[in-house]
């Protein structure tokens, strides 16, 4: 038996088949692409350029260089009207990452705790936690921005009459100053040997914890670890010979001013307790549902063995609820981070305030655009950083 | 083989609970929450009793009750005020149409049926509206009522129908506000109040839907190049603040348009830079829904002989855009939280007019009560969506386990 050999056809490619071809699209769809994104960058530089010599402005970051005479607020490094516009913006970014820094730890304490009380079994506090998640996350951040500044802290008594509260700390319309520490002279040796400190104390804790899981021996983490810590402060204090930390309170000097401790201003406390409470009530949500994401028969377990119902909480489900939490919980990081720029409603000098002043003064539009978005994608990618890092830490490690 | 059955297990023992039982367990369990109890207790007593005293008391609610149209129409002309009665009316037909159409269950009026129509007789009565406002309202509610009565009398198969409907709607609405084609035109500079956050928030979560779908399919795309770009426009926009997006649509976009453009409208430059943001947003949505189709699906398409673009707009997308639409609801309403932005650009959405009231000379000074106000209008429409949302998402059933 012969088998007949099919017969190859060597047509010429048609067009026609050549429109039915993946590969031929694979190819021709990223020209495409490209062209029509290279032609869109030709139109909008076209046009800039154009409008640009229309309006006479030349491009260039040498503005920057020149003569702010702006005033701003409130700086934590030294500024002052004739520094240039560099200067303002690098103080405006310095006070918008202490709104972030610290609104982000306020944020995540007050969500863990709105979150945990919205699972417990106490009922008022679960209605409490519910009323307080339900009402803040359906009214608009910038509204309540305005509330807290107009309707609570421009209300507050003036200085002479200031409200008292516990723990020598004032409130008035001026802002809130708290008791703060001061550090004097030495004080950086301190804090690094501090740090070194703590740093000693969390590597001999694993250590114990490791050595308890090995040997089932008792570990006594805080003892041991409390040991790095009390050698790095008696280091501290034979090298320096002195402590050089006190306590500044804040005290009236007469009625009108307050000298010592901390200030915080109106705008900075009102920025700051607006994205604390609204961050918190988007990341009180994301750990109830993580927390519920834990299976029930992990509590049931760890309550079989007689642990506590906190500890349950800390060293069961905590831990395991984090795998869940971590990836929402960093948008909700990015947001705070990018809702920090509201400042400019109430009058906060951060990044987004002075250099939208800039743009005022100089009509800069492209350059501080460039500048506002190099900014905010920096300070994003560094906070998807480091939680993708810690992330990776708390996923599931399978053998 | 086991033959004979286990012995019947008693049910657990029900007890009747009463209110004391009730509150030992739920209030007074153990020593702290004794405590927890007493602290709430305290706060709410404090908190509530505060709060009713500033609110008959303290406050000046004139503020409001002057302003009620400008605070939801603005400064839109009082004599085309039929025009947005009417838009209003058209929409809540077709709301009663929609939620008649959903409901399964055989009662005709459900709890939270009853109870939104007691808010709405309760604000028909007790708002300090002139009488041809309350003539409308009531109309619409009948309106609205009817619909409900012909969506649940439809039938099922019509279902398709009522996106095309939505879309006919919205058209219809903006053709009423804008005026033209027959319509005395309305200039955008008194489109204002409520009405102006409603038509951006809307109409930019409706423009920006095709561009955050070809985003999406951008991002998942085997050509890299597309899947570069359209992963960097995410990418960018999604990591700058809203604010500045603002920024760049009102300063920047006249650069970036030819010079013919140079005076584009400020509501429209407002809405263009919504768009571009929440396209970055919905494409990340959209990505989800695409991931969550199971590749088979494809696969299967492919086999029947279908081209890839038919692949993803006939069997992939349908599937993706149904497993995400509460997400989108949830973004809409962020976006409608989020056009309050508009008013640090001069716009008169809600916020903007609330601050143009409280820079009157007569009104100075009643920050809590005009913030307070405009606060629960958002709050009711928010809340509202979300637990609209939550609804529908029980129905298609697609939420997260």
């Amino acid at each position: 038996m012969t088998t007949q050999r099919p017969r190859v056809t060597r047509n010429t490619p048609k067009f026609k088949d050549l429109l039915r071809d993946t590969r031929f699209w694979r190819v021709a769809g990223q020209v495409i692409a490209v062209l029509l994104f290279l032609l869109l960058v030709i139109l909008v530089v076209d046009n800039v350029i154009y409008n640009l010599r229309a309006l006479g402005i030349q491009l260039g970051f040498g503005f920057l260089g020149s003569q702010a005479s702006f005033d701003i607020g409130e700086t934590l490094i030294s500024y002052n009207p004739a520094d240039s516009y560099g200067r303002a913006i690098l103080v405006g970014l310095v006070n918008s990452l202490r709104v972030i820094v610290v609104g982000l730890v306020l944020a995540t304490i007050l969500g863990l705790v709105a979150g945990i009380a919205r699972l417990s079994n106490n009922w008022l506090v679960r209605q409490l936690a519910l009323v307080y998640v339900e009402t803040i996350r359906n009214i608009p951040l910038l509204l309540q921005l305005f509330f807290w500044y107009f309707a609570f802290f421009l209300q507050l008594p003036n200085v002479a009459n200031q409200i008292t509260l516990p723990g020598s700390t004032y409130l008035s319309s001026r802002g809130l100053y708290l008791p703060w520490i001061q550090g004097g002279a030495g004080a950086g040796v301190w804090l690094l040997l501090l740090a070194l400190g703590i740093a000693g104390a969390i590597a001999v804790w694993q250590w114990r914890t490791q050595v308890m899981q090995e040997r089932g021996v008792r570990g006594n983490q805080m003892l041991w670890a409390l040991a790095p810590i009390v050698v790095a402060i008696a280091l501290a204090y034979i090298i320096n010979g002195a402590i050089p930390f006190r306590i500044t309170l804040p005290q009236m000097v007469d009625t009108e001013q307050i000298e010592g401790g901390l200030r915080l201003s109106p705008e900075f406390g009102t920025l700051l307790l607006g994205l604390v409470v609204y961050t918190g009530s988007f990341i009180a949500e994301i750990v109830r549902a993580g927390i519920q994401a834990v299976p029930q028969g992990q509590w049931e377990a760890a309550r079989a063995l007689g642990l506590k119902s906190g500890r349950i909480m800390q060293s069961v489900v905590l831990p395991q609820a984090l795998r869940v939490i971590i990836p929402p919980l960093t948008s909700q990081y990015l947001n705070l981070a990018k809702n920090s720029s509201l400042a400019i409603a109430i009058g906060f000098p951060d990044v987004y305030f002075v250099a939208s002043t800039t743009f005022n003064q100089t009509g800069r539009a492209v350059e501080v655009m460039f500048l506002i978005m190099i900014t905010y994608l920096t300070i994003s990618l560094i906070i998807s950083l480091a939680m993708n890092l810690f992330n990776r830490t708390v996923q599931f490690k399978e053998r | 083989m086991q033959t004979e059955l286990p012995p019947p297990v008693a049910p657990p023992i029900s007890r009747a609970s009463s209110p004391w039982e009730w509150m030992r367990v739920n209030l007074f369990s153990t020593w702290y929450n004794i405590i927890l109890t007493i602290v709430c207790v305290v706060i709410i007593v404090v908190g509530i009793s505060n709060l009713l005293r500033w609110v008959f008391d303290i406050a000046q609610w004139n503020v409001v009750v002057t302003n009620l149209q400008l605070f939801f129409v603005g400064r839109f002309p009082p004599e085309l005020y039929w025009r947005v009665w009417l838009s209003l009316g058209v929409l809540a037909c077709l709301a009663g149409i929609a939620w008649g159409f959903s409901r399964t269950d055989a009662r005709w009026l459900s709890h939270s049926t009853l109870i939104a129509l007691g808010v709405i007789v309760a604000a028909v009565i007790l708002l300090p509206i002139p009488l041809s406002s309350r003539l409308w309202l009531v109309t619409i509610a009948l309106v609205a009522t009817i619909g409900y009565a012909a969506g649940r009398q439809l039938p099922p198969n019509l279902s398709s129908w009522l996106p095309v409907m939505w879309g006919v709607a919205f058209l219809l609405v903006w053709w009423l506000i804008k005026g033209g084609l027959g319509l005395a035109p309305t200039p955008t500079t008194v489109w204002s109040g409520l009405l102006l956050t409603l038509l951006t928030a809307t109409t930019s979560i409706i423009l920006s839907f095709p561009l955050g779908v070809l985003l999406a399919l951008g991002r998942q795309s085997p050509l890299p190049v597309v899947r570069g770009l359209s992963t960097l426009y995410i990418e960018v926009i999604r990591g700058l603040p809203l604010i500045g997006i603002l920024f760049l649509a009102q300063v920047m976009l006249p650069l970036f348009l030819p010079p013919w453009f140079r005076d584009l409208d400020r509501v429209l430059r407002a809405i263009a830079g919504l768009v571009l943001f929440s396209a970055a947003y919905l494409a990340e949505n959209v990505r989800g829904g695409l991931q969550a189709v199971p590749r088979g699906q494809a696969e299967a398409a492919k086999a029947l002989g279908l081209g890839a673009p038919l692949t993803v707009s006939l069997i992939v997308l349908p599937q993706a855009l149904k497993a995400v639409i509460p997400a989108i609801v949830g973004q809409f309403i962020s976006l409608f939280k989020d056009t309050s932005l508009l008013a640090l650009f001069g716009l008169l959405e809600l916020t903007g007019i609330a601050r143009s009231i409280l820079a009157q000379p007569e009104f100075i000074g009643r920050y809590a009560e005009v913030y307070l106000f405009i606060g629960l209008i958002y709050w009711i429409f928010c809340y509202g969506m979300s637990q609209a949302s939550r609804n529908l998402e029980r129905k298609l059933n697609v939420g997260q386990r």
